[in-house]
C-alpha cells in the first residue's frame, strides 16, 4: 500500500497546491524581514538589540527547532514503511521538542516586556515580536496539526488520505525551519554581533 | 461603561447607529431594507431548501462563479450609488456644504473606491475564472473545489464587513488606500479604518486561495493535448492573474495586518513617533497595490480576446505576441510600484527607473491592442453587445494609456498629482480596461451558464449610455486637474470648475440610466428566455472548449474529454465534424460533494472581523476557534466526493444529444470559415 499512493494525481495537484501556498507565505515572511531590517536600528531611545537578545537560549531555541525536524524526518520514514507506532512515537517527540521551542520563545518574550522592552516601546521591538511571533504563530498551528493528525493515525490508520496530509505537514514543519535560519542569521546574529 | 458591568460589548454602544446625518440613515435604511426584503422574498418563495443544497453549500465552479458574479453586481449597485453621491455633492458644492457633511463625504469616497476595487471587480473577474476557465481547458472542476468555495465566503464575509459599517458604526474615512498616519490610531481612533482593513484581509486571504487554486488548476488539469501554448488565452491571462493573486496579495495582508497591530497594540510600524517609518507603509500597500491593477485588467484582455476572435469569425491574430506579452506585463507590474508616490520623498534617480518601468509597460500592452485590431481586420464582424464592449474599451483604453505614459513622468507627475487628472487616468483604464471586459464576459458567456442568451438590442442600449457617460463623467476630470483642482473635494470656491463638475454629474446620471438598461436587458431576457434559449451549447459559432459543453453545462462539464489538436480546440473538433459525435460508451465521473463548510468558515471569519472592529475579545476568541473547530472537521474528512454512474452521465448526455437534433439553426452564418484567410465579401 504505501507505495502506490505516492503518485497519484490528486496527491501531486494537493502537492503542487501546497508549494505554491507556502511560497505564498514565505513572501509574507520576506515582508516581515524587510519591515525588520528597515526599522531594526528604530529603538527610539529604548533597549537595543545588543542589550535584549542572549545567543545561548536562541541556541537552545534552534537547537530544538532543528532536531524536531529531524525527527519528522524520522517520521516521514516510518510513515513509508507502513509502522503507525513508531510513526507516532517520532511525532510526539517533534511534537515535544517543537512545544520547547515555543515555551523558550515565550519566555523570551515575557522577560523582554518585564524588562520594559514591549512591543509599543520603538518600532524596532515592533518589527522584532511581530516577526519572531508570527514564525511562532507558524510553529503552533503546526502543532495543532501535528497532534490532529495523530488523532487521524490513531483511528483511521496509515491511510493514503492521512499519509498524504502527513506529507503536506512535513513540508511546512520543514519551511519553519529555513524562516527559522533566517530568523537567526537576519535578526539575532547581526543584533548580538 | 458602569463599574461592575463586564465589558461584553467592547466599543459598541448605541452611538453606533448613524444618527450623525440624514442621509447615511437614509443608506443604512436602504441596505436593511434591501436585505430584509431579499430574505423575505427567499422565505415567501420557499426557497431556502434549495438555495441551501443547490448554491450556497455547492462546490461545482459554475455554480460558484455565478454567487461571485451576483456578489460582484450587487457591490457594484453600492460602489455606483457612492459615485452618484460624490458627482452630485461636488456639482453643487460651490461656496456651500453641499447636502453631505464632510465626514460623511470621506467615508464615500473611501468605501466607493474599496469596493469597486476589492469587492465589485475581484469577485466579478473571479466569477468569469470560475464559470468559463475549468470548461476552457477541459475539466471538470477546479483542483481544490472546496477551497474555492471557501474563498467564495471569506470574500462574501468582507464585503458583509463593509455593507454593515453602513448601519453599525462608520467606514473609514482615509481613502481607499488608508495611507497612516491618518489612519493610525492617533488621528482616526475609532471603527472605520478597523472595518477597512478587516475587510480587505479577509477577501486578501481569499484572493490568495483563488490564485493558488487556478494555479494548480491551469497547470495540472488540461485536457490531452492542450499544452501551455495551446491555451485559450482567458485561460492564460487567468493564469498570470492568479500568480499575481497568490504572490502580491501576501503584501496586502502584511501592510493591513501591521496597521491594526499599530492600532490594537500600539505599535509602532507606521506612527509618526518611537521610529515608526510611514513609507513603509506605502511601499508595502503598492507592492500589492500595482500588480493589483493588473490581476483586475489582465483577465480582461482575455475576454476581449475571446469575444473578438469570436465575432470576426477568425483566428487570433498574433497568439504567441499576446502570451508573451501577457506574462511581460506580469513582470513588470511588480517593478513599477513607485510610481505611486513620486512625489514622496524619493531621489530624482528611483524616480527615474520607476518612471522608465511604467512607460516600458506601455509597450506590451500596445502590441496587445494591435493584434485585436489585425483580428478585426477583413474578419466578418458581428456587432454583438460584447463586441460593442470591446470596441469601446480599444478606443477608450487608448486615451488612458496616453495620459498614464504622461503621469510615468516624474515631472509631470508633480504637477497632477493628487488632482482629478489622476482620478481620470486610472478611471480611464479601469471602467473600459477592466469593467466593460467583465461586461462583454457577462454578454459573451451568459448563454454558458444560464441556457439562454441576453437580449441585444437593450444590451446594445446600455452600451452607448456607458461609453457616452463614461466620457462625460471622466473627460472634465481631465480638465479640472489642469485646472489643478485636487481630488476628493466635499466642497470648494473655484466657481470656474463648477460648469465641468456639472457635466460630470450629468455623465455620472447617464451611466446610471445604463445601468437601469442592464437590469431591463435582463428581465426582457428571462421573459423572452425560450425565444432566446441557447439548444447547441454554441451560440456564437464559438472556438475554444468551453462552447462544446451543453448550456448550462452537466455537473461534470464534459462526459468524455475532448482531446486537443492546436489552438481553437472546439473550432477544430467542428471542422473535423466530430464536435457532437456521440461516444460509444460513458464512465463512472467522480465528482465533489457539497459542503457547508466553506460557508460556515467564512461565517465565523465575517464575525471574527466584526468582533475585532468592536473590541468583542471574547467573541473573537470563541470566532477564531470556532473556526479552528470547523478546519478540522473538514480536514480529517476523507470521503468528498462522489461518484456519477455511467448510467447517469448517458441519461443526461442523451438528454442533449435530443436537444441537440430538435436544435433550429443557428443565427450565426454556418459558411465554411477558414481560420486565418481573409473572407469572400462581407469586409467592413
Amino acid at each position: 500500500m504505501p507505495a502506490d499512493f505516492l503518485d497519484t494525481e490528486r496527491r501531486s495537484e494537493k502537492a503542487l497546491g501546497f508549494w505554491v501556498y507556502l511560497m505564498s507565505d514565505a513572501i509574507i515572511f520576506a515582508l516581515v524581514f524587510a519591515t525588520y531590517v528597515v526599522l531594526s536600528h528604530n529603538y527610539a531611545g529604548g533597549p537595543t538589540a545588543h542589550d535584549l537578545f542572549d545567543l545561548r537560549r536562541t541556541f537552545g531555541e534552534t537547537m530544538l527547532l532543528l532536531f524536531s525536524s529531524a525527527t519528522f524526518g524520522f517520521a516521514t520514514l516510518a510513515m513509508l514503511e507502513g509502522n503507525r507506532a513508531r510513526l507516532l512515537v517520532w511525532l510526539v517527540l517533534t511534537v515535544v521538542l517543537g512545544a520547547g521551542f515555543v515555551a523558550l520563545e515565550i519566555g523570551e518574550f515575557l522577560g523582554m516586556i518585564e524588562a520594559g522592552a514591549s512591543p509599543e516601546r520603538s518600532a524596532f521591538l515592533s518589527a522584532f515580536f511581530t516577526l519572531v511571533g508570527l514564525h511562532g504563530l507558524h510553529v503552533s498551528v503546526g502543532l495543532v496539526w501535528i497532534i490532529v493528525l495523530m488523532g487521524q493515525l490513531l483511528i483511521k490508520g496509515i491511510t493514503p488520505p492521512v499519509a498524504s496530509r502527513l506529507f503536506r505537514l512535513g513540508l511546512f514543519w520543514h519551511f519553519l525551519d529555513i524562516i527559522w535560519i533566517g530568523i537567526f542569521s537576519v535578526v539575532y546574529l547581526p543584533g548580538v554581533l | 461603561m458602569p463599574q461592575g458591568v463586564p465589558d461584553v460589548f467592547g466599543r459598541l454602544t448605541i452611538d453606533a447607529l448613524p444618527l450623525y446625518s440624514g442621509v447615511a440613515m437614509f443608506g443604512a435604511f436602504v441596505t436593511v431594507a434591501g436585505a430584509l426584503s431579499v430574505l423575505g422574498l427567499i422565505t415567501w418563495m420557499g426557497k431556502w431548501r434549495y438555495l441551501w443544497t443547490e448554491w450556497l453549500t455547492s462546490v461545482d465552479h459554475k455554480r460558484i462563479g455565478i454567487m461571485y458574479v451576483v456578489l460582484a453586481l450587487v457591490m457594484l449597485m453600492r460602489g455606483f450609488i457612492d459615485a452618484l453621491m460624490m458627482r452630485s455633492q461636488q456639482a453643487i458644492a460651490l461656496n456651500s456644504e453641499g447636502y453631505l457633511p464632510p465626514d460623511h463625504f470621506d467615508q464615500i469616497f473611501s468605501s466607493h473606491g474599496t469596493i469597486m476595487v476589492i469587492f465589485m471587480a475581484m469577485p466579478f473577474l473571479t466569477g468569469l475564472i470560475n464559470i468559463v476557465v475549468p470548461q476552457q481547458i477541459g475539466a471538470r472542476d477546479v483542483a481544490f473545489p472546496f477551497l474555492n468555495s471557501l474563498s467564495f465566503w471569506l470574500t462574501a464575509g468582507g464585503a458583509g464587513l463593509v455593507l454593515v459599517s453602513l448601519v453599525i458604526g462608520k467606514f473609514s474615512t482615509a481613502g481607499w488606500t488608508g495611507y497612516p498616519p491618518y489612519s493610525g490610531i492617533d488621528y482616526n481612533p475609532y471603527v472605520g479604518v478597523d472595518y477597512w482593513v478587516w475587510a480587505l484581509v479577509l477577501s486578501g486571504v481569499a484572493s490568495t486561495l483563488t490564485g493558488i487554486n487556478f494555479i494548480v488548476t491551469i497547470l495540472k488539469m488540461r485536457a490531452p493535448g492542450m499544452t501551455l501554448m495551446r491555451m485559450p488565452l482567458l485561460t492564460w491571462t487567468a493564469l498570470c492573474a492568479s500568480l499575481l493573486m497568490a504572490f502580491a496579495f501576501p503584501a496586502l495582508t502584511v501592510a493591513g495586518g501591521m496597521l491594526e497591530l499599530d492600532r490594537l497594540f500600539g505599535m509602532h510600524f507606521f506612527t509618526n513617533d518611537a521610529g515608526g517609518n510611514i513609507m513603509m507603509f506605502a511601499n508595502l500597500l503598492w507592492i500589492w497595490g500595482h500588480p493589483e491593477v493588473y490581476i483586475l485588467i489582465l483577465p480582461a484582455f482575455g475576454v476581449f480576446s475571446h469575444v473578438v476572435t469570436t465575432f470576426s469569425g477568425k483566428r487570433l491574430f498574433g497568439y504567441a505576441s499576446l502570451v508573451y506579452a501577457t506574462v511581460a506585463i506580469m513582470f513588470l507590474s511588480f517593478a513599477v510600484w513607485l510610481h505611486h508616490f513620486f512625489t514622496m520623498g524619493s531621489s530624482a534617480n528611483v524616480n527615474a527607473f520607476f518612471g522608465i518601468a511604467t512607460m516600458i509597460i506601455a509597450v506590451p500592452t500596445g502590441v496587445k491592442v494591435f493584434d485585436w485590431i489585425f483580428t478585426m481586420y477583413r474578419g466578418r464582424i458581428r456587432f454583438h453587445t460584447a463586441m460593442l464592449f470591446t470596441l469601446g474599451f480599444l478606443v477608450t483604453f487608448v486615451i488612458g494609456g496616453m495620459t498614464g505614459v504622461l503621469l510615468a513622468v516624474p515631472p509631470v507627475d508633480f504637477l497632477v498629482h493628487n488632482t482629478t487628472f489622476l482620478v481620470a487616468h486610472f478611471h480611464n483604464m479601469l471602467i473600459p480596461g477592466a469593467l466593460f471586459g467583465y461586461f462583454a464576459g457577462l454578454q459573451f458567456w451568459f448563454p454558458k451558464a444560464f441556457g439562454f442568451r441576453l437580449d441585444e438590442r437593450w444590451g446594445n442600449r446600455a452600451f452607448w449610455c456607458w461609453i457616452i457617460g463614461f466620457y462625460l463623467a471622466f473627460m472634465p476630470l481631465y480638465y479640472l486637474g489642469f485646472m489643478g483642482m485636487p481630488r476628493r473635494m466635499e466642497h470648494y470656491n473655484v466657481a470656474e470648475w463648477q460648469p465641468h463638475l456639472i457635466v460630470a454629474a450629468a455623465g455620472a446620471g447617464l451611466i446610471l440610466v445604463g445601468i437601469i438598461l442592464m437590469i431591463v436587458q435582463l428581465v426582457v431576457s428571462v421573459r423572452r428566455r425560450e425565444e432566446l434559449r441557447d439548444h447547441t451549447g454554441d451560440p456564437w459559432n464559438g472556438r475554444t472548449l468551453e462552447w462544446l459543453t451543453s448550456s448550462p453545462p452537466a455537473p461534470y462539464n464534459f462526459a468524455v474529454i475532448p482531446q486537443v489538436r492546436g489552438l481553437d480546440a472546439f473550432h477544430d473538433l467542428k471542422e473535423q465534424g466530430i464536435a457532437y459525435a456521440r461516444p460509444k460508451s460513458y464512465e463512472d465521473i467522480r465528482l465533489p460533494k457539497n459542503t457547508a463548510s466553506g460557508l460556515i468558515i467564512g461565517g465565523f471569519a465575517f464575525v471574527f472581523g466584526f468582533a475585532m472592529v468592536w473590541h468583542l475579545w471574547w467573541l473573537a476568541v470563541l470566532s477564531v476557534l470556532a473556526g479552528l473547530v470547523a478546519v478540522i472537521i473538514r480536514g480529517s474528512q476523507d470521503d468528498t466526493e462522489y461518484t456519477m454512474t455511467a448510467k447517469e452521465v448517458e441519461a443526461i448526455e442523451n438528454a442533449r444529444y435530443e436537444q441537440l437534433a430538435r436544435a433550429p439553426r443557428p443565427e450565426f452564418d454556418e459558411e465554411e470559415v477558414i481560420p486565418g484567410a481573409p473572407l469572400r465579401g462581407g469586409v467592413i
